[in-house]
């Protein structure tokens, strides 16, 4: 699903170069939920905005679900972005002038995809539980609604894979688990998901924990579930 | 993105801060509305100065004499010379000779003092043919024209204009009547209809009109048979310079002149008067436009300093778009759609108040001439306005298209 290959990314701070990933390699399958943790400065970030396709790695080949990301242009990284990625952000990044609906919608908009456009969302928003809220601002929701407002607008285009960037960063610790369980839902049903995060004990979610130390891959486990999630 | 997602996207985006939006399409409400009436005030005018002309008959040739020259060759007025005859009036009204001309006229006359019982008024005096009405498109109220036999005998008989109808009979029909003008007495046949203002000074509804003849045997007296003027209507406005050329030569070879630039008259045609005021309204009309114009660049300015802090306000949504698949020209599409709404519906409610203005405005101040708002002009306007949009909005829109997507995310 994902294979990382001698992936590194330089950033330049004027005449200093800043190397934030020194050559990482990674191979995520599909429908494996994988936590990426690391302290701040270890190159997480730009770890996830690769993975992501927000950004281009320096070298190295990154190949998702049969594409090769690393040579594409602007608009073809924005068409991977649209139809094989969910984002999950910690700052929820829902739009705040329209409805919980219109945000869930929006990826289908840019898909060009109008074909029951507005059913789909309704889905979307029916598997995260919030079916009642579809006509609420982003502001009138809670912390934990909204987050769950921005996981159904990840998963409207049915993408290859999750991305979470902390995405319990902002909630509290009942808000947390209960995104921490949908994600674990999703997983169970077959979704691939990529959860960044400095905190173990959300890591602990994550069947595989890949940990991360100035740019370079330090230990990479599988691990026991979480017993308090084995219903 | 479809257009009419775009468009939804605009109006929300509008919506969203009302005031701001409301203030930059005034912006360019103003703009529109000001191309809009001051166009339409430019062309009325030009209308208006057109009418005034053609009511002269817009196939009206003028012949005067050349400048008289005094002793030492000293220039004198305008027309002072006296070379035309009655003669040249009939020659240039051969058919033979000039073809383009349907009749000519003689014209010579001046002010002249009229009484009737106790009422007196000074006027001023024509005398002329019996062709007059036709040619200087003078056309009758009532009683009847002088003929032919009344220029031959030099009858004493007048036609009169509405002014001095008003100003000599309190009610009474003057057909009939018998006035002194310069102490001779007139009969009154007939009176012409109301004709207006030619937009100069004289009114051309206060005339007296006896026979040429009737004219230089009472009332022109010491000044010789000259005629003043000779007016010829040509068979069209189009035929008017054809008829130029004829007259002037029918008119060189009875005066016995080679050099045409040595000729003893000048010819002035009404379609020359015409298209100099035209070109003077022409360019009246485009100043008024360029003026009204520089208000509507004023407004496309608004738009993009709007826009500008639209975009910069956005940065972080812009971010999320991008983030969840929205390409270069979507970004594109959206922010341009939100400025050229802004500018198109500034555009379509300046016009409305445009017209609005152009109604009301010439009841308040009166000497306006009416505005006269061509469609042409109407949807040149919106289509300006809605360019606006599209111009004043392309920077500010590729700003936004242009942000990376990480960067856009990462903006507070």
């Amino acid at each position: 699903m994902i294979t990382l290959e001698g992936i590194t990314k330089v950033y330049r701070a004027g005449e200093v170069e800043v190397p934030a990933l020194k050559g990482v390699s990674l191979h995520i399958p599909e429908g494996e939920f994988v936590a990426i943790m690391g302290p701040s400065g270890s190159g997480k970030s730009t770890l996830m905005n690769v993975i992501g396709c927000l950004d281009q790695p320096t070298e190295g080949r990154y190949i998702l679900d049969g594409y090769d990301v690393s040579a594409l242009t602007d608009d073809q990284l924005a068409w991977i972005r649209n139809r094989k990625i969910g984002f999950v952000f910690q700052s929820f990044n829902l739009i705040p002038r329209v409805s919980a609906a219109h945000n869930v919608e929006m990826p289908l908009i840019y898909a060009g995809d109008s074909v029951q456009r507005r059913e789909r969302a309704m889905a979307a928003l029916e598997s995260v539980g919030l079916l009642d809220r579809a006509g609420h601002l982003p502001n009138e929701l809670s912390g934990g609604q909204q987050q769950r407002v921005a996981v159904a607008r990840a998963l409207v285009t049915d993408p290859a894979i999750l991305l979470a960037d902390e995405p319990t960063g902002n909630l509290d610790t009942e808000s947390s688990l209960e995104i921490l369980k949908l994600l674990r839902d999703l997983n169970q049903q077959g979704r691939t998901i990529v959860l960044i995060t400095h905190e173990a004990d959300i890591a602990a979610f994550a069947q595989r924990v890949v940990r991360l130390r100035d740019g370079v891959i330090v230990s990479d486990e599988r691990q026991a579930l979480a017993a308090e999630l084995v219903r | 993105m479809s257009i009419i997602e775009g468009l939804r996207l605009a109006v929300n985006g509008l919506l969203s801060n009302r005031l701001r939006s409301g203030l930059t399409m005034l912006g360019i409400l103003i703009g529109v509305s000001a191309v809009i009436l001051l166009v339409g005030v430019g062309n009325g005018a030009s209308v208006a100065v057109q009418q005034q002309i053609q009511s002269l008959g817009s196939n009206l040739l003028t012949v005067f004499p050349s400048n008289a020259r005094g002793a030492g060759g000293v220039q004198q007025g305008f027309g002072t010379g006296s070379t035309l005859t009655l003669d040249d009036v009939k020659a240039i009204a051969n058919r033979q000779s000039s073809p383009d001309v349907v009749t000519a006229i003689p014209s010579a006359g001046g002010r002249a003092q009229l009484t009737f019982g106790n009422q007196n008024w000074n006027s001023s005096l024509t005398g002329t043919t019996e062709d007059f009405p036709s040619v200087r498109n003078y056309p009758l109220a009532s009683g009847q024209f002088f003929t032919a036999g009344d220029v031959d005998a030099s009858s004493k008989v007048a036609v009169i204009g509405q002014t001095v109808v008003t100003n000599l009979f309190s009610g009474e029909d003057p057909i009939g009547q018998v006035i002194k003008i310069n102490r001779q007495s007139f009969r009154v046949i007939g009176v012409l209809a109301q004709k207006g203002s030619s937009g100069g000074f004289n009114n051309q509804d206060d005339v007296v009109v006896v026979p040429i003849t009737a004219a230089w045997n009472y009332l022109l007296g010491g000044r010789g048979r000259n005629v003043q003027q000779i007016y010829v209507e040509a068979t069209s406005a189009e035929a008017t310079s054809a008829a130029t050329t004829e007259v002037t030569q029918v008119l060189l070879d009875r005066h016995h002149i080679s050099d045409p630039a040595q000729a003893d008259f000048q010819i002035l045609s009404q379609q020359d008067v015409l298209n100099s005021a035209s070109q003077t309204t022409g360019v009246l009309t485009l100043m008024l436009g360029a003026i009204a114009g520089i208000s509507l660049v004023v407004g496309g300015i608004g738009i993009m300093n709007i826009m500008l802090v639209t975009v910069t306000e956005r940065t972080r949504e812009i971010g999320i778009r991008k983030a969840i698949g929205a390409r270069r020209r979507d970004i594109l599409m959206q922010f341009l759609i939100e400025s050229m709404f802004l500018a198109g519906l500034g555009g379509a409610l300046g016009i409305l108040v445009g017209f609005g203005l152009s109604r009301i405005l010439p009841l308040a101040v009166s000497s306006l001439p009416t505005p006269i708002i061509s469609m042409p002009s109407v949807f040149m306007a919106f289509g300006i306005s809605v360019g606006i949009g599209l111009f004043f909005g392309l920077y500010p829109a590729n700003r936004a298209a242009r942000l990376r997507p990480i960067e856009a995310l990462r903006y507070e």
